[in-house]
């Protein structure tokens, strides 16, 4: 478990990217060609970049909070038997 | 004034939900004092070192960087590569054994089971007013910042920022400041890379930059690689944009200035003690360490582009009455501290100008947080339970940690309007604080390396330190300045090529003084017994078994591959 306190803190923070992403990114499809708007970023559609990339880092944050809680609940099981 | 769209407004309306989501979320588990200061001592090194490092991270760091990016180019990584790393190694493997293993709840708490009672009060008064200070000066800089930038309302800003800290810390405690700092950690990474990124392709990546940067040096008479080597004109100050020779640096910067804070702000080491375990609270400063020598590359890079790029992307100071400031030559000052703000202004189309202005606020928030956590634990064991009421009951100091939370902000704000009200004082203020903390780092190496040493000594040595720096500044001048606040109040006996080089030197003077006093007062005081310092110095405590299994997991093999990856920075920017 990552948070001995009590929350994977790897939940808010993947949760808040992946958000953050389809925005950014949803905002970038619509705005796509728009070369007055992109051209103060070097003429790169910056929102759908971006939006990409933290999309892709949260949904990693997001998985390996899963894993570790799948972990931790299997460590549990094995003991609540092992006592049983 | 740039107009923000409504999906600028919902990037940064989220991230605020989140960060109080956070608080609320943890309000549950904050049963006992241990819970609410020292997180009780539960989290994993990962989130600590990521605190550590972003705790310091505040705005004035993303912002003042960027400035020095801008006025001294790259030179200005020397507050890393050769300022902050060796000081974070050398608190992780050497002073975080006594800081943890003796059970202080509290920097200055340490001080008091070392060396005595008014040691430790010395420490924790000065501490505790430079916190609050901070946080006032950082929250009336991100008040004025917003109402230059956007239009919004100084007051409304500075209202609703205390409001959200005040909420996330009073309900989750230290464990609440450190999840929300990691996350701002990943908002000013994920704020800021996209910026370097534009901003390279802006000026024809780093060779464009370094084309540029050459021209722009040689226009104001430097050598042409002073704004993009590190190392190359620090043989003299006249040859280099910092103003200082190398010796002066190392010793002022690297040493006195960077393990003075890195090693003894409380602020910072809270962090670590509120890792889970011994050999977790000693990886905290290394792991921190890491991204610490990259971030160069992120919050130094947006001013060295802005000066790159030109075009009047730095906008010139302006005068009470609103027209350019001029300096004695009459060229235009330049208000560096507009430069990564701006490039985030002309950079980011909307979408990304939300994420990026999210990150600033952020960061400003954080370091907020950062001095409240720090003032609330202070005040609460080493001023409240020392002086005032020593035998409460566990859920009174916990109490008194939520008052003093709501105290510590109220005189944050009020801190921010004397800041409004009075720019000198505060200019003065920060000068004092640096003469308390200039000292610092000789009364902990001498007290955690040298069991001879006493309360007395310590004592006295730090109160020497502090009057020494006072004195040294009063009779020294950075050349172009005028006496008064910059120094020379006493008469002008030495003088300076740059303020830097001025500000260096004074910590030394502090550093020497404190050291060459501690060690005579002592000498003549009556030590304490060897049996009363176990797990306090260093050759009365056992050595270090570290509980892991794996080498790499090892602090001290963690440490030697981060000074093995500075030294090479050093080089390839040499």
């Amino acid at each position: 478990m990552s948070g001995g306190a009590g929350m994977d803190l790897r939940l808010p923070i993947g949760g808040l990217f992946v958000v953050l992403g389809v925005i950014l990114g949803i905002f970038g499809v619509m705005t796509n060609g728009d070369t007055v708007m992109y051209q103060r970023s070097g003429g790169m559609n910056i929102n759908l970049i971006w939006g990409g990339v933290m999309l892709a880092f949260g949904a990693l944050f997001l998985v390996l909070a899963r894993r570790a809680s799948r972990r931790y609940a299997a460590l549990g099981d094995s003991r609540s038997e092992a006592e049983g | 004034m740039t107009q923000l769209t409504t999906l600028d407004y919902v990037v940064m309306a989220i991230y605020f939900v989140v960060v109080l989501g956070i608080g609320w979320a943890l309000r549950r588990m904050m049963k006992t004092s241990s819970d609410f200061f020292l997180s009780g001592r539960s989290l994993p090194p990962w989130v600590t070192g990521l605190a550590f490092l972003s705790a310091n991270l505040g705005a004035q760091e993303v912002i003042g960087m960027g400035a020095s990016g801008a006025k001294y180019g790259i030179a200005t990584s020397h507050f890393y590569w050769i300022g902050a790393i060796p000081a974070m190694v050398f608190v992780g493997i050497f002073m975080m054994p006594f800081y943890y293993g003796s059970k202080a709840r509290s920097v200055p708490e340490y001080l008091k089971l070392r060396f005595d009672e008014k040691t430790r009060t010395f420490n924790a008064l000065g501490f505790a007013a430079m916190t609050i200070f901070s946080s006032g000066i950082s929250m009336y800089a991100m008040g004025k910042l917003l109402n230059l930038l956007l239009g919004w309302d100084f007051d409304t800003s500075i209202l609703v920022s205390a409001v959200i800290v005040l909420a996330y810390v009073t309900l989750g405690g230290l464990t609440s400041a450190i999840y929300n700092e990691v996350l701002q950690f990943f908002m000013i990474v994920f704020g800021f890379a996209p910026l370097v990124w534009v901003g390279l392709k802006q000026v024809g990546g780093w060779d464009g930059m370094t084309s540029k940067l050459s021209a722009a040096a040689t226009q104001r008479g430097l050598p042409e690689y002073a704004y993009t080597h590190v190392w190359q004109g620090m043989g003299s100050a006249t040859t280099n944009s910092i103003g200082i020779e190398w010796f002066g640096m190392v010793m002022g910067l690297g040493f006195v200035l960077s393990f003075g804070y890195w090693c003894t702000d409380f602020l910072v080491v809270q962090r670590a003690m509120a890792a889970d375990s011994m050999t977790a609270a000693r990886r905290t400063p290394l792991i921190a360490a890491v991204p610490k020598m990259f971030f160069p590359f992120l919050v130094i890079l947006p001013g060295m582009i802005a000066l790159a790029i030109g075009d009047n992307i730095i906008p010139a100071k302006l005068t009470a009455a609103g027209t350019p400031l001029l300096d004695t030559n009459g060229n235009v000052v330049l208000d560096y501290d507009l430069a990564t703000p701006m490039m985030l202004v002309k950079l980011f189309p909307t979408g990304m100008l939300g994420l990026g202005l999210t990150a600033l606020i952020a960061s400003f928030m954080s370091g907020m947080a950062g001095n409240v956590t720090a003032f609330n634990t202070v005040w609460t064991y080493d001023i409240y339970q020392a002086h005032i009421k020593k035998h409460g009951t566990d859920e009174h100091y916990l109490w008194m940690g939520r008052v003093a939370t709501v105290g510590g902000i109220a005189l944050s704000v009020a801190a921010a309007y004397v800041a409004g009200a009075f720019n000198n004082i505060m200019e003065l203020l920060q000068l004092v604080f640096a003469f308390v903390n200039a000292p610092l780092f000789a009364t902990f190496a001498l007290g955690m390396f040298w069991k001879r040493s006493t309360g007395h000594g310590a004592f006295w040595g730090l109160a020497a330190g502090t009057v020494a720096p006072a004195i040294h500044h009063g009779i020294s001048l950075a050349n172009g300045a005028t006496p008064g606040v910059k120094g020379g109040f006493f008469g002008v006996l030495l003088n300076y090529p740059s303020e830097m080089a001025q500000t260096f030197w004074t910590a030394v003077a502090a550093f020497t003084t404190c050291f060459v006093v501690t060690i005579v007062v002592s000498l003549a005081t009556t030590p304490r017994r060897d049996a009363e310092l176990e797990g306090l110095v260093y050759s009365l405590t056992p050595k270090q078994v570290d509980n892991v299994k794996a080498w790499n997991q090892k602090p001290s093999v963690f440490a030697a591959v981060v000074m093995v990856a500075m030294i090479t920075l050093n080089v390839l920017f040499f």
